[in-house]
């Protein structure tokens, strides 16, 4: 990269950012959400943790890849809602006219998300703490869950863009939440998955790839160095992370199809 | 003929999903330094025909230069050239007018220092210098278009493109902004091609102007020419008893026939043109009708449009603003 | 009778904009997957020892989906009055209404139709996923007139926020509070089974009261009904007025 797309992607990824800080509205609840769900789950389906066959010994540790997830995911669609509202107000169009490369507004955007991964990441990781969250993989496992966490938004920040630079609408890429929402709650996400008792669920579960990443997660938290669920779970987060840039680069390049 | 900065258009189609022309062939010349206004209803294709001409849109088939190069075969030489000021707020809510200045230098590749010289030249001659720390949300509109002036010149294009660069402002914004272009085309020798659905400023604007309808340019030329064509004032008289309405109108008619006139008053075309004046008072006395006023009206751009489309562009531009508010 | 043609006229455009725009319709299927996701994948929650609900989980969790379902249909009428606002279509109807709580009325009308379409998608949901019912005819004639109160409640609590803000920025104070209702509640087992902070909150939760009378209806064992009757009644009675005088604030503003 030369550095005169360096300097595009610094720029663009300091809007990003900008962007999101300035909008409490949004900021303020991808922090608050989630937590506030984690103590819902805790609350309600702590006494689950007694249940034979149950990973680990507290519910708490085990749902707490949620608000990682979740977060990662806010982020993801808030993301891809100001991308789709570029679209919409022409400022993509201003921004086609100038010299930029269209990697670079995707690494831009992107950045931002990883950015804001980051701070909840370690946000999480604090509250989460706090609260008494046993980590066994230990210190070297908290870098990995933020890692985690980042690559996780990321993924599903491909995925915003994509829906973002198809419809050109903020309205659609809103109301793709609810799908995008399906994917996480169909999986093992609030229950481990031999603990689900429909087949229909389970089978859906086992090969929803978020169900792979959230057991990676988890791994790091109730197993310790689980090198199978980490792979997996690395290997799941990674597919989505190619898969969401590749058709995010390609939907970018149909959208800026200047001449 | 054009100079190389200048543009250059033949026979440009567009056609959308549907055989929609948006676009129906429209030719066209812009001299170096030159305002052109592109003059049209809503839905004309003139936003069609600038986002061709600024690369954003793929030509279905024609040629097109601008600045010199091929729209279709030389995008980026084509992009570094000119400037454009495209739709209302294309502007981010949440950044700073200054951030918007810096963002734009960095996407163009200008050297931090030249950007940031250049930026706040800018800033200055718009008038923003004050609010340029503010966020541009809080932005009223004229402050959105000035500063999205400023953005379309920061790289010092050569064709500078304003697609309806004063809907929605109010009258001092308006003029503030006709006088910010004339001069960047006067003192700096940018090319203008201004698209606009205001008779009054293409008017006092554009060197030369376009009238487009339905895709097809109607006619072309410098206003004064536009309006000489039409050749014949009108004539608009205001009776002293308002009962001899009808009759005030019996003798105008005989000197050509009626256009649209205000209330209480009729008005003519004269069909042999303002030398008739002097006969039409003597014809008012003749018939022994009092008038409290008589005027004498040149043609205007709209009585152009009328003649070239049959319909009346007034109309519809003040509809046109009203669905679309600021 | 022009209060009522001005809330037909506002309910039948609201019917037709959630029917035929898909950023209208998609959330109305928001509660399918709730029901999907916690009533599919939790049912071994049923087993924890005091988990005592002889319905099995299916029902359990198919009251308070519904609970949710009218809800958010509430709150969604509540974003498109702010949408109306914004656009300035809301001008029009102030203008054109002779007795404005007409419209108050007939987004009302609205929110109920689609909660109903709502309700029935989870309904059947519940039925393909073969919940059982216990409780009969009157019970759960009671338990939609419960949901229905709520979704009144919810739909006024948001017709105040929105008439109050009047741009779309009243979007997350109308979703907060409603969230947090239904989720600082005993979602996922019974009160009594419910850990730490949240307990204490969910037991002055009106939401608590109207979800276990719920609960009870559908197994037939009423318990507390009347006493969720009258939390509802009263929660309606004084979002009503809190809506009537978001009204009278619009009205003022002149927009």
């Amino acid at each position: 990269m030369s550095r005169a797309v360096l300097l595009q992607v610094l720029y663009l990824s300091r809007r990003s950012v900008l962007r999101a800080l300035r909008q409490p509205a949004t900021v303020g609840p991808a922090l608050v959400f989630p937590l506030l769900l984690l103590a819902v789950y805790a609350s309600g389906l702590g006494p689950a943790s007694g249940l034979e066959g149950f990973p680990g010994d507290s519910y708490l540790d085990f749902i707490f890849a949620f608000p990682l997830v979740q977060g990662a995911v806010f982020a993801a669609i808030s993301a891809g809602t100001d991308l789709a509202r570029d679209i919409e107000s022409g400022f993509l169009s201003r921004l086609s006219l100038t010299p930029m490369r269209p990697v670079a507004l995707l690494a831009g955007l992107l950045a931002g998300v990883v950015a804001l991964g980051l701070f909840q990441g370690v946000f999480f990781l604090a509250v989460g703490l706090l609260a008494g969250v046993e980590v066994q993989a230990g210190l070297l496992g908290l870098p990995l869950l933020v890692l985690f966490t980042v690559l996780v938004g990321l993924g599903f920040g491909g995925i915003g863009a994509i829906l973002a630079l198809r419809t050109g609408s903020g309205e659609a890429v809103q109301g793709s939440f609810p799908l995008i929402f399906v994917s996480l709650f169909l999986s093992s996400l609030l229950f481990p998955r031999n603990l689900i008792e429909n087949d229909w669920f389970r089978a859906v579960a086992t090969v929803n790839p978020v169900s792979y990443m959230v057991e990676g997660i988890r791994s790091l938290i109730i197993t310790g160095w689980d090198l199978q669920a980490l792979a997996l779970g690395f290997g799941a987060t990674g597919l989505l992370v190619a898969a969401g840039l590749f058709g995010a680069a390609a939907s970018l390049k149909t959208r800026m199809a200047r001449s | 003929m054009a100079g190389s900065n200048g543009i250059e258009v033949e026979d440009l189609v567009r056609e959308f999903k549907g055989g929609l022309r948006a676009v129906d062939g429209v030719s066209l010349r812009v001299c170096e330094g030159e305002i052109y206004g592109f003059l049209g209803p809503n839905g004309a294709g003139k936003s069609t025909t600038v986002l061709m001409l600024t690369t954003l849109l793929p030509i279905t088939a024609g040629t097109a230069t601008v600045a010199g190069f091929d729209v279709a075969r030389q995008g980026p030489l084509v992009r570094s050239a000119i400037g454009a000021a495209l739709q209302e707020a294309a502007l981010d809510p949440y950044l700073t007018g200054t951030e918007h200045v810096r963002l734009q230098a960095a996407l163009h590749g200008m050297p931090r220092k030249e950007g940031r010289r250049r930026g706040d030249e800018l800033l200055e001659r718009v008038g923003l210098v004050e609010a340029a720390g503010r966020k541009v949300g809080g932005y009223s509109g004229g402050m959105k278009r000035r500063l999205d002036l400023a953005l379309a010149l920061l790289h010092g294009p050569e064709v500078l493109f304003l697609d309806e660069p004063t809907t929605g402002l109010d009258p001092q914004s308006r003029q503030a902004l006709w006088e910010e272009v004339s001069r960047l085309a006067t003192d700096e020798g940018v090319t203008v091609f201004l698209t606009t659905q205001y008779l009054e400023e293409a008017d006092a604007l554009a060197d030369r102007i376009g009238i487009i309808d339905d895709g097809k340019i109607v006619a072309e030329d410098t206003p004064e020419a536009l309006k000489a064509q039409i050749g014949r004032p009108s004539v608009e008289a205001v009776p002293q008893d308002p009962a001899e309405l009808e009759s005030l109108g019996d003798v105008l008619g005989r000197f050509g026939s009626p256009v649209a006139a205000s209330s209480g008053a009729v008005a003519v075309r004269l069909e042999r043109g303002a030398g008739e004046l002097a006969e039409v008072v003597r014809a008012l006395d003749g018939a022994g009708v009092g008038v409290s006023s008589l005027r004498l009206d040149a043609p205007t751009l709209d009585d152009v449009f009328l003649e070239k489309t049959g319909r009346s562009l007034e109309g519809e531009s003040e509809d046109a603003a009203e669905e679309t508010p600021a | 009778m022009l209060f009522f043609s001005v809330a037909l006229a506002v309910a039948r455009r609201q019917v037709y904009r959630v029917f035929t725009k898909l950023s209208f319709f998609l959330p109305s299927l928001f509660p399918v997957l709730f029901f999907l996701a916690f009533a599919g994948g939790l049912t071994r929650v049923g087993e924890v020892p005091g988990f005592d609900f002889p319905a099995g989980y299916e029902a359990f969790q198919f009251v308070w989906v519904l609970l949710q379902a009218v809800t958010f249909g509430g709150a969604f009428t509540g974003f498109a009055i702010a949408g109306d606002f914004e656009s300035g279509f809301a001008r029009r109807l102030l203008l054109a209404a002779h007795r404005r709580e007409g419209i108050i009325l007939g987004y009302i009308l609205a929110s109920l139709v689609r909660v109903t379409f709502t309700g029935l998608l989870v309904a059947v949901s519940a039925y393909l996923v073969g919940m059982q019912v216990l409780g009969g005819g009157v019970d759960l004639f009671g338990l939609v007139g419960l949901a229905l109160l709520l979704n009144f409640s919810a739909t006024l609590f948001a017709t105040g926020i929105a008439l109050r803000l009047r741009t779309q920025q009243a979007s997350p104070l109308i979703q907060t509070p409603l969230f947090l209702m239904l989720f600082l509640a005993p979602v996922f087992v019974p009160m009594p089974l419910l850990e730490g902070w949240i307990e204490a909150v969910a037991a002055v939760n009106p939401l608590t009261f109207l979800l276990e009378a719920g609960r009870s209806l559908i197994i037939g064992e009423p318990a507390g009904v009347w006493f969720a009757y009258g939390v509802g009644a009263a929660l309606a009675l004084v979002l009503l007025g809190w809506a009537l005088t978001g009204l009278r604030r619009a009205e003022r503003s002149g927009s």
